[in-house]
């Protein structure tokens, strides 16, 4: 042997002390061929890549429809106050009599008197029939009303029911109303609502999980030969699982964007019904599609899966391919 | 540069494909292994390129006891050392050029580094001309000499051949021995499985025979 049994050994690492560059060579030459690789078939890959797509769609359209229920009613339930509509025949001041006798109530926290002539002109505004209105300038029909802040918490029915019982009580009173009740049931809706998207959302991503799987198993099988040829010329595991990590990232990305794109033009087609519905209520709400950020979770959320998925399926099979 | 200490392999089903082999080539050299088929001549390749491991006695490779290798070790064992096989075991989906670029891929060359040893490569066999083509319409010898500059293409120390010749006319069969025989002048150690004696015998280098998992002639130092 030439030069001794030391200089005929065998190098057994990679090129010590240089790295960086050899690694970004490695991981930009990956890319491209992975990138070249899906186009090389654009049917194929988009098909993959639009199951992904729909299965991140459907959680990401419902969340975003959730948050837009939340955005519009926001503000609604700015106070959970209690209305006491005064009998006709009490005056103002008396009113304020009143406020300020229910404000020393341990379970008040604050009361508003609204004086028949405010009640009135609010109306004249809010309710657009102002020349109606007009008719009853000088017999204004509606009560003073005394708004009741309650120190109880809303959440808490019983104490919400017996405070509402004793304003009700008052002899003054005509009715009492708690206002926001059915705001508060609709809340309540909406979060069992939201953990069901929630539920919904962990069942798509594992069904992801699996397209991803499945692909690359049928990739790794196809590949079986390529990849036995690269083991015999010194391929670790790590160079033959990079191609297949690169295309479950592209592939989750790109049904990332698929799935923004899908929830894109479904909140184009409901944009103007919903502001037709919303102008009937309270001036036109307009629908929000996704924000910025919720974009990039939507397409790095669908990436991260596709590696994972990729990860899962290839790093399981190629133990078991070895060259022959 | 390989050695084999009492070897003996024997498979699963009881099957010893090689019996107490002593065999030791020298760093630089070239010799063949002869036999009929199954008599564990793809079996001593196998075992030298870590494919398979022995069950009993040593093989050492390059200065390394393969038994003593551990797993991870094995890509970067196989970086030195090339192989050519009979049917030779080209990519179809991908060009020449790009079936003789992998072992440089694998290694982590930079890109032009691998542009300039594949043409370097192909030159030496004579395709440069061909690198863009499917090796689907190359012929028989052409689709082996591409086998070839895809296992000399990055440098190894070892050249190993299974019945490189085994498809071919004898005179392609010279054309490709002598590919071998020029890559050993440079100093590639070559051992190359053939059944095909008439080929080698006046080529004037060591043969080996294998009978039954056994050297019965020319059994020891290759140099």
């Amino acid at each position: 042997m030439a030069g001794g049994p030391e200089a005929a050994n065998f190098a057994l690492s990679s090129t010590a002390g240089r790295w960086l560059r050899p690694w970004l060579t490695r991981h930009l030459q990956t890319f491209f061929y992975t990138l070249g690789l899906l186009s090389r078939a654009p049917l194929a890959s988009f098909l993959t890549a639009a199951v992904i797509g729909m299965a991140l769609a459907l959680p990401a359209g419902l969340y975003v429809l959730l948050d837009n229920v939340r955005d519009a009613t926001r503000g609604w339930d700015g106070s959970n106050a209690i209305s006491l509509f005064l009998q006709l025949k009490i005056s103002d001041d008396k009113a304020e009599a009143i406020a300020g006798n229910v404000r020393d109530w341990p379970e008040v926290a604050g009361t508003q008197v609204i004086s028949r002539a405010q009640a009135l002109e609010e109306f004249r505004q809010l309710s657009g029939f102002a020349d109606v209105m007009e008719a009853f300038s000088n017999d204004n029909p509606l009560p003073a009303v005394i708004v009741v802040e309650p120190a109880v918490d809303a959440g808490d029915g019983v104490a919400m029911d017996k405070l509402l019982g004793r304003l009700a009580g008052l002899p003054e009173v005509d009715f009492a109303q708690f206002d926001l009740a059915w705001l508060k049931r609709l809340y309540a809706i909406l979060r069992i609502v939201e953990r069901g998207v929630l539920v919904l959302a962990l069942l798509l991503a594992g069904g992801v999980l699996l397209v991803v799987g499945n692909t690359m198993r049928l990739g790794v099988e196809n590949r079986r030969q390529e990849i036995e040829i690269a083991k015999l010329f010194g391929a670790t595991d790590a160079f033959i699982r990079r191609p297949f990590l690169y295309s479950g990232l592209l592939y989750g990305a790109l049904g990332g964007v698929i799935a923004w794109l899908l929830v894109w033009a479904c909140f184009l087609l409901l944009g103007e019904p919903v502001q037709r519905l919303t102008a009937l209520y309270s001036g036109g709400y307009r629908l929000q599609g996704l924000a910025t950020w919720a974009s990039v979770v939507l397409v790095a959320g669908g990436a991260m899966l596709g590696l994972l998925g990729s990860w899962l399926s290839v790093g399981r099979l190629l133990p078991s391919i070895e060259p022959s | 540069m390989i050695e084999f200490h009492d070897v003996t392999k024997r498979y699963p089903n009881g099957y010893e494909a090689l019996r107490n082999v002593n065999l030791r080539v020298e760093s630089g050299a070239m010799a063949f292994i002869t036999g009929h088929s199954g008599a564990g001549k793809s079996t001593l390749l196998r075992l030298t390129t870590l494919l398979e491991r022995c069950t009993r006695g040593q093989v050492l490779v390059g200065g390394h006891n393969l038994s003593r290798l551990s797993r991870r070790r094995i890509p970067y064992f196989r970086r030195n050392i090339g192989v050519v096989f009979q049917n030779h075991r080209l990519l179809m989906d991908r060009t020449v050029f790009d079936n003789v670029a992998l072992p440089l891929v694998i290694a982590g060359n930079s890109h032009t580094e691998v542009g300039r040893r594949v043409r370097a490569a192909l030159d030496k066999v004579g395709l440069l001309g061909r690198s863009r083509a499917f090796p689907i319409t190359l012929s028989g010898g052409e689709q082996q000499r591409v086998g070839i500059a895809r296992a000399v293409v990055h440098r190894p120390r070892i050249l190993l051949a299974d019945e490189p010749t085994g498809n071919l006319d004898p005179e392609l069969s010279r054309e490709i021995m002598g590919l071998f025989e020029s890559f050993n002048h440079v100093g590639v150690t070559v051992l190359i499985a053939t059944h095909d004696i008439s080929l080698i015998a006046d080529m004037g280098y060591d043969i080996l025979t294998l009978k039954d998992g056994s050297f019965v002639r020319g059994a020891g130092a290759v140099s």
